[in-house]
């Protein structure tokens, strides 16, 4: 398991807008370094991120919620992205699908109680070679079964 | 200009380069089926209704986007073209209700009219099972129905290029996109201010005003209820229209025929009030002047602009005018100085204007907005609305013989007329300044700078040694202009008008659909023929005005004034629910 990156700080927002509004078009870069404070993308963020780029609310939320990777509402600490293409399908996602669901008690876009633990969909991983396949956070796992998930989970 | 030669379906024609091929086309008399294009906004190539053949191209182009080459051969009408865009038109008509019996558009749908055009007469397509955000009734004006949405963006590009608003923005992806305020939250709780300008270029029925004709036909139907009514200036040049009269014709005379015959008591004009606005806001102006009041001073008749410097502008409320708009005015004055006049009591006056206007709606429910101690306004009809009535009752407009407005308060001047058209108030407002502080007539009374289409106009006024410099502007991106300048201190104007939509009222979010810039040039000039047809020019010259100075207000800027006819401002804020979260 890789270490995530606890022990560096966390950037600020205003510094963050900051350091992008004089660039058009940073609007992408932006959220995304801007997420990393929060892990997501709450209405005052988006209000003050409108406000730095001298841009509507409207287009900002549009933007965030165009994107799968990032979030308008709390999510839990890792994000558990199960891959629902047709190879990861055919080699078994379903199962994997099912054996998450019942090792955390929620279904997909569900958040698990102690915050710990979201589940969502993602198109391909491009990881049809070690299929069936899922991110948490940055990480991949791939050749899963539904033991093999357990497994994985139970190390966090 | 350099020109390129194309053909079009075996048509040799020449046009400028860069032109698109539905110009192209045009030019040969071929009219290409559009549904998203809109001749006034940025090309958007999202619906693919539109595309051709190129020949030597690998796939079909879309021709309001496609840009002609020289030598370009391009087929408008061939078996790949009309079955591509059959299909494509289906395939938005599968994720659209089929309820067209049960919708404000219905025979005014261009979705409706292309299922026509393009033979649509099955349903080839399942029909989705995905459900949208439910009905937005939140505002007062403005209704947002997400289900009827076709995703075609004119909403947005007019809310964010042309009024600078941007309250609402394509949210989400793929199936689940919906035009929608930040947050998903209601239209009322982010800063809309409802121009319904988003109402004139929907193709569908996916957003449109809040109706107040039930209400209406509840009062008219209502023994008890004196139901009087004002017409906004701008109505008498667009009302035509909708009963398939030419753009740019003056329909006073029809109007008020057609509103008695639905059974008003009096029909009166809210040029009336227009009139009465310039005195009073004339004075206002001298008083800011000659005392070092807070300058620029900016009018206030436009709801649309009311809101929008409430919430965008908040810090600059005092470069307001403390005038009501002509609306409020009159409807305060109903209840007041016309119950005493008649012995009416106010509680039975049902008072009800027909604007061109969806922010009318708003404003009339102001909680402000009721000085005369009842609602001063009880019902805003939008010109499309009054259309509406009027069909219902099987009035044929067009053969409608020419009546006359109800006195006192349906008599007027032509400077009230031009209310109608961005540049009208200021020149109105000139032309009394000029001669209450000159005493002088004016030999020509009329201000050719500040009119037409244009988005600020500046012009500089001589009052006898007193230089004063003015501008106008019209549409809220042009409106945002100019505040920056004063929030810059850069502006030396000591007076501007702000018009909420392009051109003015005229063009304003409640007018027949389709309201183009073209259409509104018609208007504009049917405003100023019909300012030029009237004995009189000049508000001060108004005889009713003087009456009602002499009988009931005594004098401008006066007690009853203050308490009837002006009022004060809310800051809003630009993230109006922010605090409540």
């Amino acid at each position: 398991m890789t270490v995530t990156s606890c022990n560096i700080q966390k950037p600020n927002l205003g510094e963050v807008i900051e350091k992008y509004k004089e660039f058009p078009g940073s609007l992408l870069d932006l959220l995304h370094e801007v997420q990393e404070i929060d892990g997501y993308l709450s209405r005052d963020v988006m209000q003050q991120i409108a406000e730095g780029l001298g841009i509507s609310e409207s287009k900002v939320y549009g933007v965030a919620t165009f994107y799968s990777l990032f979030k308008t509402a709390p999510t839990g600490q890792f994000i558990i992205r199960i891959c629902e293409s047709a190879p990861c399908h055919i080699r078994g996602a379903q199962e994997v699908l099912e054996a998450i669901e019942e090792t955390l008690g929620i279904k997909p876009g569900e958040t698990t109680l102690d915050g710990k633990f979201t589940l969502e969909f993602t198109s391909c991983l491009g990881l049809c070679g070690v299929a069936p396949a899922i991110m948490i956070n940055d990480q991949v796992y791939g050749n899963l079964t539904s033991d093999r998930v357990k497994e994985v989970l139970l190390n966090f | 200009m350099e020109m390129v030669k194309v053909t079009v379906d075996n048509q040799q024609v020449e046009v400028p380069k860069g032109s698109t091929i539905l110009e192209a086309a045009k030019k040969v008399g071929i009219k290409i089926p559009t549904l998203c294009y809109h001749e006034d906004l940025d090309v958007k190539a999202m619906c693919r209704i539109c595309v051709v053949e190129v020949v030597g191209a690998r796939t079909l182009q879309a021709a309001c986007s496609q840009p002609v080459s020289d030598g370009m051969v391009i087929i408008t009408n061939s078996p790949a073209v009309r079955r591509a865009r059959k299909i494509n038109l289906e395939l938005l008509l599968s994720n659209h209700p089929q309820d067209c019996l049960n919708c404000v558009r219905n025979q005014r749908c261009e979705l409706q009219s292309l299922a026509d055009q393009l033979g649509v007469q099955q349903q080839r397509f399942r029909p989705k099972t995905k459900t949208k955000s439910p009905r937005d009734e939140s505002t007062a004006a403005l209704i947002r129905d997400p289900e009827k949405c076709i995703l075609c963006r004119r909403c947005v590009e007019v809310c964010h290029q042309v009024q600078s608003v941007g309250a609402i923005s394509p949210a989400n992806r793929g199936i689940d996109t919906e035009i929608a305020p930040a947050g998903g939250v209601d239209l009322n709780d982010v800063a809309c201010v409802q121009c319904g300008q988003c109402s004139l270029v929907c193709p569908v029925g996916a957003i449109y005003e809040q109706d107040h004709t039930e209400r209406v036909w509840s009062a008219l139907a209502d023994s008890s209820k004196h139901v009087v009514v004002q017409t906004a200036p701008a109505i008498r040049v667009s009302i035509g229209e909708e009963f398939g009269l030419e753009p740019g014709q003056v329909s006073t005379g029809k109007l008020v025929a057609a509103l008695r015959r639905l059974g008003f008591a009096r029909v009166f004009d809210t040029d009336f009030t227009a009139d009465l606005t310039i005195i009073e806001e004339g004075h206002e102006l001298l008083e800011r002047l000659n005392k070092g009041g807070t300058l620029p001073m900016i009018t206030s008749c436009s709801p649309g602009w009311i809101k929008f410097i409430e919430h965008f502008y908040p810090e600059y409320l005092a470069h307001l005018s403390t005038c009501k708009s002509p609306q409020q005015m009159f409807g305060a004055l109903a209840k007041t100085y016309y119950a005493e006049k008649t012995g009416i009591d106010p509680k039975d006056i049902y008072v009800v204007s027909i604007m061109p206007c969806t922010a009318k709606k708003y404003e009339c429910g102001r909680p402000e907005m009721t000085d005369s101690g009842y609602a001063d306004v009880d019902a805003a009809l939008t010109t499309r609305e009054l259309a509406k009535m009027i069909r219902l009752a099987g009035i044929d407009f067009a053969s409608l013989p020419e009546e006359e407005y109800d006195a006192p308060l349906g008599i007027s001047t032509g400077a009230a007329v031009i209310f109608g058209a961005s540049g009208g108030v200021m020149e109105a407002a000139l032309r009394t300044v000029y001669e209450v502080v000159t005493e002088e007539t004016l030999a020509s009374v009329d201000f050719k700078a500040v009119r037409g289409l244009e988005g600020i106009k500046e012009a500089e006024v001589d009052l006898k040694g007193t230089k004063v410099k003015v501008a106008v502007a019209n549409g809220l991106g042009n409106a945002r202009k100019l505040m920056d300048l004063i929030k810059e201190g850069k502006a030396d104007y000591q007076f501007i008008e702000i018009m909420c939509c392009p051109g003015g009222c005229i063009g304003g979010g409640g007018q027949p659909i389709p309201t183009t810039n073209a259409i509104r040039e018609k208007r504009i000039k049917a405003i100023y023929d019909a300012d030029l047809g009237l004995p009189l020019r000049k508000s001060h010259e108004n005889p009713a005005v003087k009456t009602l100075y002499e009988e009931f207000l005594k004098k401008p800027l006066g007690e009853k004034s203050h308490h009837l006819l002006h009022t004060d401002y809310t800051k809003r804020g630009k993230y109006p629910e922010a605090a409540n979260r």
